[in-house]
């Protein structure tokens, strides 16, 4: 450990484009994960940001924590504005309007603009093929507005619009399967990440880069205001989110699935929910029947990786 | 001079935007626009237009991707029409607040329910407020010349404002009109390269679309509308190059036969064609009647409106669009622009064509006798619809 900064600059790029002094929460997985996402994007880069907790939190006028061009518009509409930002370029370095380079268009937005409101967009931008990195922070609610259910919230789980009463046990559906829908448009790279694991998270995010057309990114962003949890264990829970089987990490190249992570035996759910009062109205039973269907799908996707 | 060919309207707008060169066209076809984007796609697909043309998924993405590719520098061109255009509503304010020269043409239809795919100015009314420049045209002839000037004015420093340029859906549109095409060459001297200098490159990073707080919202706003006041004094001059340049003038308000006289039809659109012959008609049978145009509708053109307005004692306003529970919009704010004069004239609200309907000369020429007849009573009707079968 006493040589980590010598070897650890080495893997890491110490340039902060997502500058530190912005306006997360105490604990934001989310920022965490924006800011080791922001260190593989290199200096040519443009980001587009949707509107959501990161929008907020990163540029409150007159200041930016973005060391990037960086624009933000509306809330659904990530992925059409950078197919424009990206088209933009393309069409004006092959008229020679500006130097011809390499430049990174990245589209960054939470589950809300993601997997509910934005995903026409993402869905067209997809479809057209367009040379850009899509990367979804999943903090699992819409966080920016005050912890509302998305279709990234898991089941069971409480929020301000799928409350836990009794009549109702939190969230009554199951988390919509983006990163599925992401690979059903025959885009070259789809992957999940974790801020708890930062070198794989880095990888991944230039290899989304480097492929030839659209790249999707789930990360697993904790939200320790809206999962009421303590604000020191965000990173605690993406490891325990992995080992439990509730978010697994895999990439899907051209079709190909590969698993970033098979723990050898997964952990009991319980050990995950438990640290986290959006779960806490849940019986054993109803976790254990969550447990199920969560091992079920992780050892189909086991399976689809060893396939193909 | 050029020759004067005959073509359809929406294919001459096509070829208006081949000839500014735009990098970036994104669409979504929806009638009555439909033919501007297919000859559009048409030229790119043939070579003869070095554009990236993206066929979006929806109009909202439409005005999203423009947004982008205008903000990362490229000069940018889309169309849409009726709920197009209102499917991109949210998204026009960013444009205009984010100061981004993109250039639309806007052809005008109805809005749903009941469904209708024919014209009238419900779309461009419900857009009103968004910051945008609006210029509403004529003929085939300002459709070809609007668009061209439509670039100079989104793209000059000084506006740095998107601009519409609204057209009537199929009674424009889709008719063949004598037109004459500008040089190319011309053209390409008229219009300078788009050099925005805020745009999104990694060389020199800006921040676009921030989030502010109540203690700087207003100031932007204010900023915003500072620089809309600016903006017809540059249109004005852009159009008086244009006219030195290609030999037809443009005004933001437009008079016909109205010299001296007590009455005047104000109309916008392409409406405005079949009144001017009611006006002619009726002037022969010594009416006192005269024609008013409002081409530019933001910014309005208060000071250009007065001046035109000067001794005339009765407006009869054609609306091609009703809002509902109140009146006309352009009756409204003629009415507005006009409560500060001291002589001010009566200002009569007529509503019709709506939905595509026809209004003939004929129709015209009641509609202007109706206006003249009760010039001095106000009977408790805010409005008039005209031609309803009840």
């Amino acid at each position: 450990m006493q040589n980590l900064s010598i070897y650890a600059s080495r893997l890491v790029d110490k340039a902060e484009p997502f500058a530190p002094g912005h306006r997360a929460c105490i604990g934001c997985g989310e920022a965490l994960a924006v800011r080791l996402a922001a260190k593989a994007f290199g200096p040519n880069t443009i980001v587009v940001n949707a509107t959501g907790c990161m929008e907020i939190v990163a540029s409150q006028l007159p200041y930016t924590s973005w060391e990037l061009p960086w624009i933000h518009t509306l809330f659904e509409n990530a992925a059409a504005v950078a197919s424009g930002v990206e088209v933009g370029l393309k069409a004006q370095m092959r008229k020679g309007k500006i130097p011809q380079e390499d430049i990174n268009v990245v589209a960054i937005a939470g589950d809300g603009g993601t997997f509910d409101i934005g995903l026409q967009a993402l869905s067209g931008a997809l479809e057209r093929g367009h040379n850009f990195l899509y990367i979804c922070f999943d903090n699992e609610a819409y966080m920016n507005t005050g912890k509302q259910r998305s279709s990234a919230t898991p089941f069971g789980a409480s929020t301000t619009t799928s409350p836990a009463g009794k009549a109702q046990s939190g969230q009554t559906s199951w988390k919509k399967n983006m990163p599925e829908i992401a690979v059903a448009h025959n885009i070259p790279y789809v992957a999940t990440a974790s801020h708890s694991y930062p070198f794989d998270l880095i990888e991944k995010v230039k290899k989304g880069l480097s492929v030839k057309g659209p790249a999707y990114i789930q990360v697993y962003s904790a939200c320790p205001t809206g999962w009421r949890c303590d604000t020191d264990i965000s990173v605690k829970l993406g490891r325990l989110a992995v080992e439990t089987g509730a978010y697994p990490l895999y990439e899907v190249e051209n079709g190909k699935y590969k698993m970033s992570l098979v723990p050898e035996k997964l952990k009991p759910l319980s050990e995950y929910t438990s640290l986290q009062r959006r779960f806490r109205h849940l019986k054993p039973d109803e976790i254990t029947g969550i447990e199920a269907r969560l091992v079920e799908e992780f050892n189909r996707l086991v399976e689809k990786a060893k396939c193909l | 001079m050029s020759k004067r060919v005959g073509v359809e309207v929406s294919i001459a707008l096509g070829d208006a935007v081949k000839m500014v060169n735009p990098d970036v066209i994104a669409a979504y076809p929806i009638t009555p626009q439909t033919h501007i984007v297919e000859h559009l796609a048409e030229l790119v697909a043939q070579g003869e237009l070095d554009a990236e043309y993206v066929p979006v998924e929806s109009e909202h993405s439409a005005m999203s991707a423009c947004l982008g590719s205008a903000a990362a520098g490229a000069r940018t061109f889309t169309a849409t029409a009726g709920q197009g255009l209102e499917l991109m509503h949210e998204v026009l304010y960013v444009a205009s607040g984010m100061r981004l020269p993109i250039v639309m043409a806007v052809v005008n239809r109805a809005l749903s329910a009941p469904l209708s795919v024919w014209g009238d100015h419900s779309d461009a009314m419900a857009v009103r407020d968004t910051g945008w420049i609006q210029i509403f045209t004529e003929n085939g002839q300002e459709v070809v010349d609007q668009t061209i000037c439509a670039f100079k004015i989104a793209e000059h420093h000084d506006v740095l404002f998107p601009v519409m340029v609204h057209l009537d859906g199929f009674h424009l549109s889709h008719v063949i009109e004598p037109i004459e095409m500008p040089d190319e060459k011309k053209v390409c001297e008229y219009l300078p390269a788009n050099t925005n200098p805020f745009t999104l490159h990694p060389s020199k990073p800006i921040a676009m679309g921030d989030f502010a707080p109540p203690v700087v919202f207003t100031e932007a706003k204010w900023a915003q509308e500072k620089a809309m006041l600016g903006v017809k004094k540059v249109i004005n001059e852009i159009w008086d190059e244009f006219a030195v340049k290609f030999g037809r003038t443009y005004k933001p308000v437009e008079c016909y036969k109205c010299e001296g006289v007590k009455n005047v039809l104000v109309t916008m659109g392409s409406y405005s064609e079949t009144a001017m012959t009611a006006v002619d008609n009726l002037r022969e049978k010594g009416e006192d009647i005269g024609l008013i145009r409002i081409r530019l509708w933001r910014p309005f053109p208060f000071e250009e409106l007065r001046a035109v307005l000067k001794g005339v004692e009765n407006v009869i306003v054609l609306d091609r669009s009703i809002s509902p529970g109140a009146s006309g919009t352009v009756a409204s704010e003629i009415k507005s622009a006009m409560y500060t004069e001291k002589e001010k004239p009566t200002v009569k609200s007529y509503i019709g064509g709506l939905g595509g309907r026809d209004i003939t000369v004929e129709g015209f020429e009641d509609l202007i006798k109706d206006g003249i007849s009760d010039r001095n009573e106000y009977n408790g009707i805010e409005f008039q619809m005209v031609g309803v079968r009840e």
